[in-house]
C-alpha cells in the first residue's frame, strides 16, 4: 500500500509550480494543467465549430463564423442560431457537469469507482423529475426538482452506509441497491402514467441533448455560474477530506459541514444535467479518472480540465450519435459504449483495493 | 466478534430439529398452494373460489369466469411457479459456488445478457416467434456471465463480492444501452420484444413454458441432487480439494445448471430480478447453511415470493396491473443493502 502511494503521481514528483501575486492575492499557478487546460480548450472550440458545420444541409465554415457574428444570411441564421448552436451549448455544459460532480463524489468516497451514476443519485434525481413530468407539472421547476431528488438520494445512500464509518465497498452495494429501487419506481410511474405523459419521460429517459432550445441553455449556465466558483474553491477541502477523517480533523476541519457541502455541490451538478438531457451515463466515471491520470492530482486547476474534457466527451459523443453512424443515436447511447470498457478496464487496474 | 456471532448463530440454526425444519417447510408449502388460489382469484375481475377451482377440475366453457382463469390467470400462475423455483434455486446455487452473499442470475448479468441475445436474434437474424427465444437466451446468459465472472476474478484479489457486482452492473448498463440502441433502430424488433422485455408474467404463452419445462426440470432436479457437493464448494477451494473435489468441474456443472434455469426463465417471462439474490437469504433463517435446505426451501419460497409480488402488482394498481419485476426490484434490493450493511466486507 505505501509503496503504491509513494509511487503515485501525488508523492512521486513535485508539479512544475509557479506563484502569481495579484495585489493582495497570490495563487499557485500549476504550468502544466495550464497548459493541458488550454490545448483542451482550444480542441473544444475547434469541435464546436465543426459540430455547426454538420447536419443534414452542411454549412462552410464562414457561413458558421457570420451567423454567429451576425453578418449571415437568414438561412444560415436560423440554422446555427436556433437549430445547431442550442444542442451544441447543451452538450458543452451537460458534459462539464457530470465530469465535476464526478469528481467531487469520486473524491470524498476516495474511490474512483463511485460516480453518481452507479450509486444511484442521478436514479433519484430521475425518479423526483419523472414523478414531475407524469403529473403534468410546469417544466419549469424540474431542475429544482431533480435537484432535491439527487439530494434525498445521496442521503438516504449515506445514512444507509454509515456504519461509524463510510466504506466505499459498502456504499457501492448500498448505492447499488438504491439505484435499483430507484428505477423501479422511475418504470412504475411512466407504466401507471398516461401515454402522452409517459412518452415525454420516456424520450427524456434515454439521455439525449436532442431538440435542446435556448432555455435549457439559460438554466445550465446559470447553474454553472453558481456552481463552478463554489465546485472549485471546496476543491481545497475536497483534498483535506482524502486525507483522512483523522487528518481533516486534526487540521481543525469542520468534516461533517465540509462534507455537506460538497454532497450538495456534486449533487446540484449532476441533477441540473440529469434534468435538463436524461441520464447520461458514465461520464461522471470516466473523466475525472482520466483528468486525474493525464494532470495530476484533483484540485481547481485539474478540475476544470476534467470539465472541459467532459465537454469534449459528450459533445463528440453526441457528434458520433449524429452524424458518424447510419443512424442517429442518442447520445448516453455512445457515452455507454464508451465508457463501459473504459470502466471495466479501471475494475481490472484497481483490483486489489476492493 | 462478528465470526463468533455467525458461528453462535449457525450452531442455534443447526441445532433446530429436521423435524421443525421439515414442519416449516410442509407449512411454506401449505402457503404455497394457498398463494397459487389467491393467484388464480386476484385481478381486475374477481374470482370465487368454486369457479377457480371448477375451471382446473370441472372445467365449463360456458362460463366467463372459468375462462378467464383457464386462458389467463393459470397460465400465469404456472409460469410465476416455475420460474420463481428457478430463478431462486439459480440464485442459492450461485451463492455456494462463488462463495458470495451477492451473487444471484440478475447482479452477475445472466438476466440482461439473456434479454440482449434474445434481441439480437431477433434484430439480425429476425426471429419473432418466443418458442426460439430460449436458445439465444441461453447464449446471451452464458457469455455475459461468463464475462462478468472473468472481469471481477481477474487480479490477485479474486472475485470479491464488491468487483462482481460492480463487473455486472456495469456489463448490465452496456448491455442496456446496446439493448436501447438496437430497438431505437427498428421499431419491428421493439415490437416483437417489447412485452417480453418488461419481466412480466402476464400475457406469457404457456407453449413456451412447455418448451423450456425440460431444462427446468433439468436445472432443478441436477442442483437439488448436488446439495451435498455446494456444502463441500462453499468451504472454500482449499478444503474442497482437501476433501477430494475436483472443484473446477464442479463450478462448471454449477455454471451450467444456473444457465439453463436463468436462461429458460429469462426466455419465458423476461429479465425479473432479485428473486435469486434475496431469496436463499429469506431462507437461511429457517433451513441454517445446509445447502441441501437452503436448496429445498428456496424451490418453495422462490415460487411463493414470485407470485406474492405478482398478485401485489395487481392490487396496487387495480384495474391495471404493476410488473412483476418492477416490485421484485423494490422487495429484493433492500436486502442487498442489508447485506451491505449486516456484514463486514472482508468477509462478503
Amino acid at each position: 500500500m505505501s509503496s503504491r502511494l509513494l509511487a503515485s503521481p501525488e508523492f512521486g514528483k513535485r508539479p512544475p509550480v509557479r506563484f502569481v501575486q495579484l495585489g493582495r492575492l497570490a495563487f499557485r499557478v500549476n504550468i502544466r494543467v495550464l497548459l493541458l487546460i488550454g490545448i483542451s480548450a482550444l480542441a473544444l472550440v475547434a469541435l464546436a465549430a465543426w459540430a455547426l458545420t454538420l447536419g443534414s444541409f452542411r454549412l462552410p465554415l464562414a457561413d458558421v463564423l457570420g451567423a454567429l457574428t451576425g453578418s449571415g444570411t437568414d438561412d444560415a441564421n436560423f440554422i446555427v442560431l436556433d437549430l445547431r448552436l442550442p444542442r451544441v451549448l447543451v452538450a458543452l455544459m451537460i458534459g462539464p457537469m457530470l465530469a465535476m460532480s464526478g469528481a467531487i463524489f469520486q473524491g470524498l468516497v476516495r474511490n474512483p469507482l463511485v460516480s453518481p451514476d452507479i450509486i444511484g443519485i442521478n436514479a433519484g434525481a430521475a425518479l423526483f423529475a419523472v414523478f414531475w413530468i407524469v403529473t403534468g407539472r410546469s417544466l419549469q421547476w424540474l431542475p429544482i426538482v431533480a435537484f432535491i431528488g439527487a439530494v434525498v438520494a445521496a442521503m438516504s445512500i449515506y445514512i444507509l452506509s454509515w456504519q461509524g464509518n463510510i466504506s466505499a465497498a459498502r456504499l457501492i452495494l448500498v448505492g447499488i441497491g438504491m439505484n435499483a429501487v430507484f428505477s423501479a419506481g422511475t418504470s412504475l410511474l411512466i407504466i401507471r402514467a398516461d401515454i402522452n405523459d409517459a412518452s415525454r419521460a420516456v424520450l427524456w429517459q434515454a439521455g439525449s441533448v436532442y431538440a435542446s432550445t435556448w432555455s435549457d441553455v439559460r438554466v445550465l449556465l446559470t447553474t454553472l455560474i453558481i456552481l463552478v466558483p463554489s465546485g472549485i474553491g471546496l476543491m481545497w477541502a475536497l483534498r483535506v477530506v482524502q486525507l483522512g477523517d483523522m487528518t481533516a480533523r486534526s487540521v481543525g476541519m469542520p468534516l461533517e459541514r465540509t462534507r455537506l457541502a460538497l454532497i450538495l455541490v456534486g449533487c446540484g451538478f449532476s441533477a441540473v444535467a440529469v434534468s435538463i438531457a436524461g441520464p447520461i451515463g458514465f461520464v461522471a466515471l470516466m473523466i475525472p479518472h482520466l483528468a486525474r491520470m493525464i494532470a495530476g492530482p484533483i484540485g481547481g486547476g485539474v478540475l476544470v480540465f476534467a470539465g472541459i474534457l467532459g465537454a469534449l466527451l459528450v459533445l463528440g459523443s453526441d457528434m458520433i450519435g449524429q452524424h458518424a453512424l447510419p443512424v442517429t443515436l442518442p447520445v448516453g447511447v455512445i457515452t455507454a459504449a464508451l465508457g463501459a470498457p473504459y470502466f471495466l478496464f479501471l475494475l481490472y487496474r484497481m483490483n486489489t483495493q476492493l | 466478534m462478528a465470526v463468533a456471532e455467525t458461528d453462535a448463530r449457525s450452531a442455534w440454526l443447526g441445532a433446530m430439529p429436521r423435524v421443525t425444519k421439515m414442519a416449516a417447510l410442509l407449512l411454506l408449502t401449505g402457503l404455497l398452494l394457498v398463494m397459487c388460489l389467491v393467484s388464480l382469484r386476484v385481478g381486475s375481475i374477481g374470482i370465487t373460489n368454486d369457479d377457480a377451482l371448477n375451471a382446473i377440475f370441472d372445467y365449463s366453457p360456458e362460463s366467463y369466469e372459468q375462462t378467464v382463469v383457464r386462458s389467463l390467470r393459470l397460465p400465469r400462475t404456472v409460469i410465476g411457479m416455475g420460474v420463481g423455483a428457478a430463478l431462486a434455486v439459480a440464485g442459492a446455487a450461485m451463492q455456494a459456488a462463488t462463495r458470495n452473499p451477492l451473487a444471484g442470475p440478475s447482479i452477475l448479468g445472466v438476466n440482461s445478457g439473456a434479454a440482449f441475445g434474445v434481441v439480437t436474434a431477433v434484430f439480425f437474424a429476425q426471429i419473432t416467434d418466443p418458442l426460439y427465444f430460449v436458445w439465444f437466451a441461453f447464449a446471451g446468459g452464458l457469455a455475459t456471465s461468463a464475462l462478468v465472472y472473468g472481469i471481477g476474478s481477474v487480479g490477485p484479489g479474486g472475485a470479491s463480492p464488491v468487483k462482481l457486482a460492480l463487473a455486472g452492473v456495469i456489463v448490465s448498463a452496456l448491455l442496456g444501452s446496446w439493448l436501447t440502441a438496437l430497438l431505437l433502430l427498428d421499431q419491428q424488433t421493439l415490437d416483437v420484444v417489447r412485452f417480453w422485455l418488461v419481466g412480466s408474467l402476464a400475457g406469457r404463452d404457456l407453449d413456451v413454458f412447455y418448451n423450456v419445462l425440460p431444462f427446468f426440470a433439468i436445472g432443478i432436479v441436477g442442483t437439488m441432487l448436488i446439495g451435498h457437493q455446494l456444502n463441500i464448494l462453499s468451504m472454500g477451494e482449499d478444503t474442497a480439494r482437501s476433501l477430494g473435489m475436483q472443484t473446477g468441474r464442479m463450478r462448471l456443472l454449477v455454471a451450467v445448471l444456473v444457465v439453463l434455469l436463468a436462461g429458460a426463465s429469462v426466455a419465458v417471462a423476461g429479465p425479473i430480478g432479485f428473486v435469486g439474490l434475496a431469496v436463499p437469504h429469506m431462507v437461511r433463517s429457517l433451513s441454517g447453511p445446509d445447502y441441501r435446505w437452503v436448496l429445498a426451501y428456496s424451490l418453495v419460497v422462490g415460487p411463493l415470493l414470485l407470485l406474492s409480488a405478482d398478485v401485489a402488482g395487481r392490487i396496487v394498481a387495480k384495474p391495471s396491473e404493476v410488473q412483476v419485476g418492477i416490485i421484485t426490484a423494490v422487495v429484493g434490493a433492500p436486502f442487498l443493502i442489508a447485506i451491505a450493511r449486516r456484514r463486514r466486507i472482508a468477509e462478503l
